[in-house]
This record gives C-alpha cells, sequence and structure tokens, in this order.
C-alpha cells in the first residue's frame, strides 16, 4: 500500500472504525454476538423458558380457561393412566425403531468403510447423506404409496403368492389393521425408513476410526475374521450405534407426522401434543407433555455419555 | 477396552473381499433408502387419479401440466421459496457472526453457545414449534410471513454454524496475522483474506438451510397459521386427500428443488481436509 493510500487509509472513517475495533476485541466480540444471542437467546430460548413456565398453569375445569398460577395439577393430569399408556407406547415405539435402524445401518456402514473403492465410497456417502436432508414430508409420503392396500406391497404379495403372510401380520391385534398404510407395522416401517440415515452415519465415523492396523494385529494373533469382528470392531463401532440411536431415539419420540399420515389412531407423545395445543386448547398440558420426551432424553444422554458415545459425534 | 488375546485356530483374515450376506444386507439398505422415491416419479405419471394401484394402468405427462396450472400450488412453491431464501440470508448474517466469536476468542459461556446453536435441531421439532407458537400467542403477534421466517431461521443457524466454524478452524492464523502485519485493517483483512476462505463454506452452508427451510413441515405447522407452504399443503394432502395425481407431481418438484442445492453443497465442501494455508 502507498503512503497516500495508507494516509487516505487513516482519513478514512471506516478504516479508523477497524483500528478501533481491533484495540478493543472485547467490543469486537459483543458486536459479534449480540445479534446471534439475541436471536437465540432472546427469541428462541425465551420461548422454550415460557412454554416450561406453562405447565405450571392449568386448565379450569368450569370455564376452560387457563388459569395463570403456579401448581402442579397439570403434572398430576399428565401422570394419569391413559396419557402414561401413551408415553410408554410412544417409548416403545422409539426403541424397537432405534433397534431396527442399528440393524439396517451396521452392514451398510461397514461396507462403506471397510469395502467400497473411494468411488462407490463417495456415491454411497451421498446416496445417505441426501435422503438425511432432503424431502421429510415427500418421503411419509412415497409410503402411502406403497404400502396402501392396492398399492406395490399387495401387488407383490400377490404374484408372490404370500398374500397370506400379508394377511397374517395385518391380523395381529394392535400392530396390524386394515391395511399396512392403517396399522402400527406401517407406522414403524416408517419412522425406520426416515430416521436410519442418522444411524448409519455415525456408525461410519465411528468404523472409520478403528485403525486397520489393530484388525491385521488380530488376525496375525490368529482370530478368525467372525471373532476379530466381535471382539475388536463391534466393541469400537458401538459408541458409533449408540450415537445413532440419539437421534433416531429422540427423533422418534418428537415425530407427529408420521402417525398422523401412516397408522391407527392411536396417540402418540407428538400427536397429544399436537391435540392439546390445538383442537382442545389446553396449553399446560402440552406443555407438560413436551417436558416428558426432554426428560427421556436426558436420560438417555446421561447413558449415551458414560458409554462414550459422544466421542463418535 | 476389550481385547483379549485368546488365539483362534481359523482361517487367515481374507477380508479383502466381502462376504455375499453383507452385500446383500448393504444394497438392500441402500436401495431401502432410495426405491420409494422412484415410485413417487412413477405415480407422478400414472393415468389412474382416485387410487394408488399398482402397477399404473396407463402412463401420461397431463398432470404436470394440471399441476402447473393450480392457483394454489403456485402460491406454496412461491411463499416456500421466499421464506426459505429469507430464512437463509438471516442464518448466513446469525451463523458466521457466531462462527467468528466462538472461533477467535475464548470468553465465558463458549461452549453454551455452541449448545444454544444446535439445541433447535437437537430438540424434537414439535418442542421448538409449539414453544414459538405460544410465545407469538402471549406476545399476541399475528401469524405472518415473518413468523414463518422466525421458525426456520432458528434451525438454519445451526447449519451455518457449522460450516463456517469447520473452515474457519482450518484458516492459519498466519495469513490473518500476515495481514494485519502487512497493514491491511479489520475490515480489509476480512474481504481480502477471510471471506475468501469461508466464501465456499457459507456457500454449502447456505445451500443446506435453503433445503432444510424448504421442505420443513413441523415447526412451520405451528408458526404459520392459514398459511400454506408447499410441505404444509403435501400435509394437508396427504391428511384428506382431494386430488392424488396433483399431490405426486407436487412431490416430484420437491425433490427436484431440494436436490439441487444438496448436491451443489457436497460438491463445494468435498474436499474437507485440505485447506489453503493450513500451517497447523
Amino acid at each position: 500500500m502507498s503512503a497516500a493510500a495508507w494516509q487516505a487509509g487513516r482519513a478514512d472513517p471506516i478504516a479508523r472504525f477497524a483500528r478501533y475495533l481491533h484495540s478493543r476485541p472485547r467490543l469486537m466480540l459483543a458486536l459479534l454476538l449480540t445479534p446471534p444471542l439475541l436471536w437465540l437467546g432472546v427469541i428462541y430460548l425465551g420461548s422454550l423458558l415460557a412454554l416450561l413456565a406453562q405447565s405450571f398453569f392449568y386448565i379450569d375445569e368450569f370455564s376452560g380457561q387457563v388459569v395463570r398460577e403456579l401448581s402442579l395439577r397439570t403434572y398430576a393430569e399428565l401422570l394419569t393412566e391413559p396419557n402414561l399408556l401413551v408415553v410408554a407406547r410412544t417409548v416403545a415405539m422409539a426403541a424397537a425403531v432405534t433397534l431396527a435402524c442399528a440393524l439396517i445401518a451396521f452392514p451398510v456402514a461397514y461396507y462403506i468403510v471397510r469395502y467400497a473403492s473411494v468411488r462407490l465410497k463417495a456415491l454411497m456417502y451421498l446416496g445417505v447423506m441426501v435422503p438425511l436432508w432432503s424431502s421429510y414430508i415427500v418421503r411419509v409420503y412415497s409410503w402411502k404409496l406403497i404400502l396402501a392396500k392396492e398399492g406395490v406391497i399387495t401387488w407383490l404379495a400377490e404374484h408372490l403368492g404370500a398374500l397370506w403372510l400379508l394377511e397374517a401380520i395385518l391380523a395381529v391385534p394392535v400392530l396390524g389393521g386394515p391395511s399396512l398404510s392403517f396399522s402400527m407395522f406401517g407406522t414403524f416401517i416408517v419412522f425406520v425408513y426416515i430416521w436410519v440415515p442418522f444411524m448409519i452415519l455415525p456408525i461410519v465415523a465411528a468404523l472409520e476410526r478403528v485403525p486397520r492396523s489393530l484388525m491385521e494385529a488380530s488376525a496375525d494373533l490368529g482370530a478368525a475374521p467372525i471373532a476379530t469382528f466381535r471382539r475388536v470392531i463391534l466393541p469400537l463401532a458401538f459408541p458409533g450405534v449408540v450415537a445413532g440411536s440419539i437421534f433416531t431415539f429422540s427423533l422418534t419420540l418428537g415425530d407427529y407426522i408420521i402417525p398422523k399420515v401412516i397408522g391407527t389412531s392411536h396417540p402418540y407423545i407428538g400427536t397429544v401434543v399436537y391435540a392439546q395445543q390445538g383442537v382442545a386448547g389446553n396449553v399446560p398440558l402440552a406443555a407438560a407433555f413436551t417436558v416428558v420426551p426432554m426428560i427421556v432424553m436426558a436420560v438417555y444422554l446421561t447413558i449415551a455419555r458414560r458409554l462414550g458415545a459422544f466421542n463418535a459425534l | 477396552m476389550p481385547f483379549e488375546r485368546r488365539r483362534h485356530r481359523g482361517k487367515p483374515e481374507g477380508g479383502t473381499r466381502p462376504g455375499l450376506a453383507l452385500r446383500l444386507a448393504a444394497l438392500g439398505g441402500i436401495l431401502f433408502l432410495h426405491l420409494p422415491l422412484l415410485f413417487i416419479v412413477l405415480y407422478a405419471f400414472s393415468a389412474e387419479d382416485k387410487s394408488f394401484v399398482f402397477p399404473p394402468p396407463a402412463l401420461t405427462t397431463r398432470w404436470f401440466a394440471v399441476a402447473l396450472e393450480r392457483e394454489d400450488v403456485r402460491a406454496a412453491l412461491l411463499l416456500s421459496l421466499q421464506v426459505a431464501s429469507v430464512a437463509t440470508v438471516l442464518a448466513l448474517f446469525l451463523g458466521t457472526m457466531a462462527a467468528a466469536a466462538v472461533w477467535r476468542s475464548s470468553f465465558f459461556g463458549r461452549e453454551a453457545i455452541s449448545l444454544l446453536v444446535i439445541l433447535p435441531i437437537a430438540l424434537p421439532g414439535i418442542i421448538t414449534g409449539i414453544a414459538l407458537r405460544s410465545a407469538l400467542n402471549l406476545g399476541g403477534l399475528p401469524f405472518s410471513f415473518w413468523t414463518i421466517v422466525i421458525g426456520h431461521a432458528t434451525f438454519c443457524i445451526v447449519v451455518v454454524y457449522n460450516n463456517a466454524l469447520a473452515r474457519l478452524r482450518r484458516t492459519s492464523p498466519s495469513l490473518i496475522e500476515a495481514s494485519m502485519d502487512l497493514g491491511a485493517n479489520g475490515f480489509q483483512t476480512f474481504r481480502h483474506v477471510i471471506f475468501p476462505q469461508l466464501a465456499t463454506a457459507l456457500l454449502a452452508g447456505g445451500m443446506l438451510a435453503f433445503a432444510l427451510s424448504f421442505d420443513e413441515v413441523i415447526v412451520t405447522t405451528f408458526t404459520a397459521g392459514q398459511q400454506a407452504t408447499l410441505p404444509i399443503w403435501m400435509l394437508n394432502e396427504l391428511v384428506r386427500p382431494r386430488q392424488r395425481p396433483v399431490t405426486n407431481v407436487v412431490a416430484v418438484f420437491v425433490i427436484a428443488i431440494t436436490l439441487v442445492p444438496i448436491l451443489l453443497a457436497f460438491y463445494l465442501t468435498r474436499h474437507g481436509q485440505d485447506a489453503a494455508g493450513s500451517g497447523r
């Protein structure tokens, strides 16, 4: 920079402001932090705390109006049998979905990390990332087409001579229904389908970190491949499975669209929250219900931390 | 680490080729992820308009014209594009600022900032949605274009933040020191040194934020009121189907519009490991 330009720079108010800021890093930090903090800290966190506060209000039984005084009445209502059943059903669904996701995800992740060529690896990785990022509602919708009574599953069962099997599945009490599209099996399939990419990626990350030399050492020491897998790879990949399960579990707990679109009328935490704040107008109970997934996830995260899942995220 | 030193008598490790079971399981997993979307594309061309009958009795392209003529579809598409654009711009500013603050300085509560940024996508969407809705109600604010944008920007910040912070961490501090030593002021250093390093990461983050916002439905149902974004329009059709062929076509639109920015984002960040001037 020439001397003249430097002189001009000195006179330029923007440049002077820049120098002023440079000499005061704390002010610079404050300027950078204020907008995001105002947004997330005030608008977002404020809303969350307001929601939490409302769970301590309650609905007056006669007027149906929200009474704004602190009370545990809403929580007492939350702990009644029908509501606990909803919580149990949701947690059981989340657990089943998590297990199925792990079973489907592990071979995919293992293949990506150990066997795929560089090009195939990139392609498979993209094949997992794209569904993770895109078109949630469209992907739910695709199963409406597939699981419909007149859809491809029935057609396939007919042509494979497996119609009896489909009917047997649909005849299972509670889990079955008139068609897969209106059954708990259907809800389960769609949950697994939507969340499985969230399980694959952390397992890939965990497996990537298993050094090849460790597997070679295990083989050199005489372990059969299956033993190496069970005693070396699986224990090292397990934190990845736990990390993935945080997503699949949490996402299933909070979802209300999937059970509404595919499934029976049995309520889940998400559908109850939606109904209570909307049609029923009982915001305190809806707010209290949202505390359930938060507590379940807090417990879950504590256990996951013990299992070393955070290093695999 | 459970690493027992028991000897097994068996074949020496021959694991360079995967077994048939593993190959089938991996292939099955990938097909499971992608086949359903092919059905949507197939059904968009189906001539049958009353049911989801398989196989479609005949194929036609007329539903694309029908869908494009629909006023409600066009309005929803326009609203979605506008919301996603504005939310992305907001997220770009807020996410970059937060990343810059966390990157250069250590301060009390730095960890809390990271947590705060991640919270909107870590918590189930329904919690974010109902919290914002009840806050709007408490504040007496009516639903509008901006209430949708507020919800979307909140969970888009993290995408930009993650991309920007990862890139900043790979930017060598010596480059910035050199720039300052050579007499550039803070703004000039940002414009000529930091920003060129950051640009593709921000573009990638922006693309992902756009895709995320474009098909978000859970938070949107709580902050949209009577307005319908394209995903909300789809959700209404799913709960109460009125015209299935149009829904199929709209679904194809949504797939196409979100696929492009995602692929672009991955193209931009594909060299994740190497960054210019990384002397660390």
